[in-house]
C-alpha cells in the first residue's frame, strides 16, 4: 500500500440539486490502494448519497470540500469521465434498458473506453463474458437478455457484479449490493467480489450497507459509521460487530451530544 | 435538458443532407398545377388516351377537394405547391460529378458506412453501380419466373391490360386530396407482378431499379402478388434522400391475392424542408398476409398511414412503423386496419422518437365491419421523448360494428430518464452514446425485422441523429 490514498475525501458537503439542505455535511475519508472499506449507517444517513456523488450523479450538487482520485480533483468530471478514470458504482437499484442486451451494453461500455479508431476484439470479449458469467453462476443465455428488464432482484445485483468484472475499475463503490438478496444470492455476489479482489488486489472497494451480514462474507479492512451526513466512527472490522450488538442508537446519542456541543461553541463564538 | 448547438454546427439538423445541384432537365413543366401541366406530362410519357382522361379527372377531383385540416400543419402548403414544378423529366445522362458532392455529404456517407460505389449512386452521380452484375443475375431469375419488376411507365407500356385492371382500384383518385394530386401528375415508381405460386427469396429492391432514374416526387407504385406467391419489396434506404424539391406525395397500391404473402419495407430519410404526404394501402384477400414495415425519418411534415383492408376470410395484416421527429419536424404516422371479413387478424406496432422540438403523432384506425366475426386486432404504440421540448400525441380511432371480435390497444409514452442516462454514463459511455443506445433499444423490436444492412444503417443513423441531442 502506498502512502497517498487513491481516493481522498475532505470536508465534502453535498445536497440534492433542487433542494437547500445538505445531505452530506462534511465527510472525510481516505481509501488506500487495495483496501476494502465498509460504510454503514441507517437509512437517510447519506451513505448512498456519498456513493452517487462520487460517481457524479447529476441529481446531486457538491456544495463544498474536495474529492481527489489518484491525486486529481474529480469534482468537475462527468460520470463517464469518472468511469473511464476507474470508478465503478454498483447500483442499489439498477436501471432497466429495454431492447439492449447485456452483451451489447457491455460491448458498448468497453468500446467507449478505447481510443478513437480502436476496435474491441469481439472474440476476446465473448470469451471473457462467458467466463465471468460462469464465475457468477449465470446462464449463458443471460447475455442476450435486455439489461435489467424483467430481472429479479438477485439477477440485477449479479448483473452489477458482472459489469464490475468486465469493466475492471480501480475503485468499486458497492451501493447496498446486499439489499434484496436471499442468502444464496448474497453468497454468489460476495464470492464474486472476493474473487475479483483476489485477482486484482489493487482494486479498492467501498461497500455501502445498512446491515452487517454482507461483512460476514467480505472482510473489510476498515469500517466507518455514517450518521446524519458525517462519518462518526471509524475502525477495524470490529466496528461492524459493535453495531450488530448496539445498533445505531449509541452513535445517535453520541452525535446528538456532539452537535449540542458544537452549537454551544458556535454560540459562544 | 438544453439542446446543444453542435448539431447546428455540424449542419445536420438544418437542411440536413440537403444540397442543391444545377441540373438542366430535358423537360420541365411550368410552376404550379393545372390542366396544361397534366396534358404535357401525359404527352411526354406517350400515354394511351384512357390514362390522360384518368389524369384529367383526377385533377378535377384534386381541385374540388379542400385541403385537409386534420393531421399536420398544411397551412403553408399552398404557397409551396404554387412554386413547385410538377414534372421534371430526368436527364438522359447524369451530369453531376462525384467531385461536386459536398464534403459534408460524403462524410455523412462515410459515417453511415456506405461503400463508395453505393455512395455515388445515392448522390445521383453514379452511372455504374458495382452490383449491376448482381442485379442482372437477379433480373434473369425474375424473368424466368415471370416476375414483372419495371418502372411504372414501362408497366403501363408493356402490360397495359394488367395495369389497367388494377391501377387506381386500391386507392382511387378520390380517396383524398393528395391521392388525387398523385393520380393527376404521377411519375416514376414501380410496377410489380408476382405470378401465382412464385416465391422469391431475394427481396425486390427499388434501389436496383431506380439507380439511374431517380425517385420521382409523385411516385406511383402498383404491386400485384398473385395467389399463393411470396415476396418482399424494399423501397428507399436509410441513407439520406436528396431532393431539391420540398414536396413528395406518393401513392402505393398493393393487391395481395388469396394465400399470398407480401411484405413492403420502406425506410425513408427526407431532407427537413420536405412535406411528405403518402397514401399506402393494400387489399388483402382470403388467407393472405400483408406486412408493412415503415420507417420515417427527416422531412418537415410526414403524413403516412399504411393500410390493410382485410377483404377475405382469414386475411392477416401487420403494420410496423418507426418514426423519428427531429427538431422542428412533425411525424404524423400510424396505420389503418379494416376488418371486412370473418377470422381476420391484424397488428399494429408503432414506435416514435421525438427529439428537440420534434413532434410525433400516432394516428391509427382499427375498423371492424359487422359480420367480421372473430376479428382480432392488437395495437401497440410507444413513444419515446428525448428532450423536455419534445412532444407526442396519440389518436387511436376504433370503430367496431361486430361484437364478436377482439380488439386490444396499448399506448406508452416514456422519456429518456436521467437515471437511465446516469446508469449508462457511469459505465463510461458519453451522454450521446448512452442516448443512442437507449433509442436503439427502443426501436429494437422493429429494427430486428429489417434486413441486416438496413438495420445496421438505421442504427448508425440514430447515432448520428443523437449527436447534439444533449447539452
Amino acid at each position: 500500500m502506498s502512502d497517498t490514498p487513491i481516493l481522498s475525501i475532505r470536508d465534502l458537503t453535498a445536497k440534492v440539486a433542487d433542494e437547500d439542505v445538505d445531505i452530506l455535511k462534511g465527510v472525510d475519508l481516505d481509501l488506500f490502494k487495495g483496501e476494502i472499506h465498509a460504510i454503514m449507517g441507517p437509512n437517510g444517513s447519506g451513505k448512498s448519497t456519498l456513493a452517487k456523488v462520487l460517481a457524479g450523479h447529476p441529481g446531486y450538487e457538491v456544495t463544498g470540500g474536495t474529492v481527489t482520485f489518484h491525486g486529481d480533483d474529480i469534482s468537475e468530471l462527468e460520470p463517464d469521465e469518472r468511469s473511464q478514470a476507474g470508478i465503478f458504482l454498483a447500483f442499489q437499484y439498477p436501471v432497466e434498458i429495454p431492447g439492449v442486451s447485456i452483451a451489447n451494453f457491455l460491448r458498448t461500455a468497453l468500446q467507449a473506453r478505447l481510443e478513437e479508431g480502436e476496435e474491441l476484439d469481439l472474440f476476446d470479449f465473448q470469451d471473457e463474458l462467458m467466463a465471468r458469467m460462469e464465475m457468477l453462476e449465470m446462464d449463458p443465455s443471460f447475455a442476450e437478455r435486455p439489461v435489467n428488464d424483467g430481472f429479479s432482484g438477485g439477477e440485477k445485483k449479479r448483473n452489477e457484479i458482472l459489469q464490475l468484472a468486465m469493466l475492471r475499475p480501480s475503485l468499486a463503490l458497492m451501493d447496498e449490493t446486499d439489499s434484496g438478496l436471499d442468502i444464496d444470492a448474497l453468497q454468489v455476489v460476495s464470492r464474486g467480489i472476493n474473487r475479483l479482489h483476489e485477482e486484482n488486489p489493487d482494486m479498492t472497494v467501498l461497500i455501502i450497507t445498512h446491515y452487517q451480514r454482507l461483512l460476514n462474507f467480505i472482510k473489510p479492512d476498515k469500517v466507518h459509521v455514517m450518521l446524519n451526513g458525517r462519518i462518526v466512527r471509524s475502525g477495524g472490522a470490529d466496528v461492524a460487530l459493535e453495531l450488530e450488538e448496539g445498533g445505531y442508537e449509541d452513535y445517535r446519542t453520541a452525535e446528538a451530544e456532539a452537535i449540542a456541543e458544537a452549537e454551544a461553541e458556535a454560540q459562544e463564538a | 435538458m438544453p439542446v446543444n448547438d453542435t448539431i447546428q454546427d455540424l449542419g445536420l439538423d438544418e437542411y440536413k443532407y440537403h444540397f442543391i445541384t444545377e441540373d438542366e432537365p430535358v423537360f420541365r413543366s411550368g410552376r404550379g398545377l393545372n390542366e396544361k401541366v397534366v396534358r404535357e406530362i401525359s404527352a411526354q410519357k406517350d400515354e394511351p388516351e384512357w390514362m390522360l382522361a384518368s389524369r384529367l379527372k383526377a385533377l378535377e377531383i384534386y381541385n374540388a377537394k379542400p385541403m385537409p385540416t386534420w393531421g399536420g400543419d398544411l397551412s403553408k402548403l399552398e404557397e409551396v405547391l404554387d412554386q413547385i414544378y410538377f414534372y421534371v423529366r430526368p436527364q438522359e445522362k447524369m451530369e453531376r460529378s462525384w467531385d461536386d458532392v459536398p464534403p459534408s455529404i460524403k462524410e455523412t456517407f462515410e459515417r453511415l458506412g456506405i461503400p463508395e460505389a453505393e455512395q455515388k449512386v445515392l448522390a445521383g452521380v453514379g452511372a455504374q453501380y458495382e452490383s449491376e452484375m448482381v442485379y442482372h443475375s437477379l433480373k434473369k431469375e425474375w424473368d424466368d419466373k415471370g416476375v414483372i419488376f419495371d418502372s411504372i411507365e414501362d408497366g403501363l407500356k408493356n402490360h397495359p391490360e394488367l395495369f389497367r385492371e388494377y391501377f387506381g382500384t386500391v386507392i382511387p383518385a378520390a380517396d383524398n386530396k393528395f391521392s388525387a394530386m398523385n393520380a393527376a401528375v404521377w411519375s416514376g415508381g414501380s410496377f410489380v407482378y408476382i405470378p401465382k405460386g412464385v416465391e422469391l427469396d431475394t427481396p425486390l429492391q427499388a434501389y436496383f431499379r431506380v439507380n439511374q432514374e431517380q425517385m420521382g416526387q409523385f411516385e406511383r407504385t402498383l404491386i400485384i402478388a398473385d395467389e399463393g406467391s411470396r415476396a418482399h419489396y424494399i423501397e428507399g434506404c436509410t441513407a439520406p434522400m436528396y431532393s431539391t424539391e420540398s414536396f413528395h406525395s406518393g401513392v402505393i397500391e398493393i393487391v395481395v391475392k388469396p394465400g399470398a404473402h407480401f411484405r413492403y419495407t420502406t425506410i425513408q430519410n427526407w431532407s427537413t424542408n420536405m412535406y411528405n404526404l403518402v397514401t399506402q394501402r393494400s387489399l388483402v384477400h382470403e388467407n393472405a398476409t400483408m406486412e408493412w414495415l415503415d420507417g420515417n425519418l427527416g422531412s418537415k411534415l410526414t403524413m403516412k398511414y399504411p393500410s390493410c383492408v382485410l377483404l377475405g376470410e382469414g386475411a392477416h395484416g401487420s403494420i410496423m412503423s418507426i418514426a423519428y421527429a427531429g427538431d422542428g419536424q412533425h411525424q404524423d404516422t400510424g396505420g389503418k386496419v379494416i376488418h371486412a371479413a370473418p377470422n381476420t387478424t391484424s397488428s399494429i406496432i408503432s414506435k416514435s422518437i421525438s427529439k428537440g422540438t420534434g413532434r410525433s403523432t400516432y394516428r391509427g384506425l382499427c375498423k371492424v365491419y359487422e359480420g367480421a366475426v372473430n376479428a382480432k386486432s392488437n395495437v401497440e404504440c410507444d413513444a419515446l421523448l428525448i428532450n423536455d421540448t419534445s412532444r407526442t400525441d396519440t389518436y387511436p380511432y376504433i370503430e367496431i360494428e361486430e361484437n364478436r371480435s377482439n380488439i386490444g390497444h396499448e399506448a406508452t409514452v416514456s422519456k429518456v430518464g436521467d437515471e437511465q442516462l446516469f446508469y449508462l454514463m457511469s459505465r463510461g459511455m458519453s451522454e450521446e452514446e448512452a442516448m443512442a443506445l437507449i433509442v436503439r433499444g427502443f426501436i429494437e423490436p422493429i429494427a430486428k425485422l429489417l434486413p441486416l444492412e438496413y438495420a445496421v444503417e438505421l442504427n448508425r443513423l440514430i447515432e448520428l441523429e443523437m449527436e447534439g441531442s444533449v447539452g
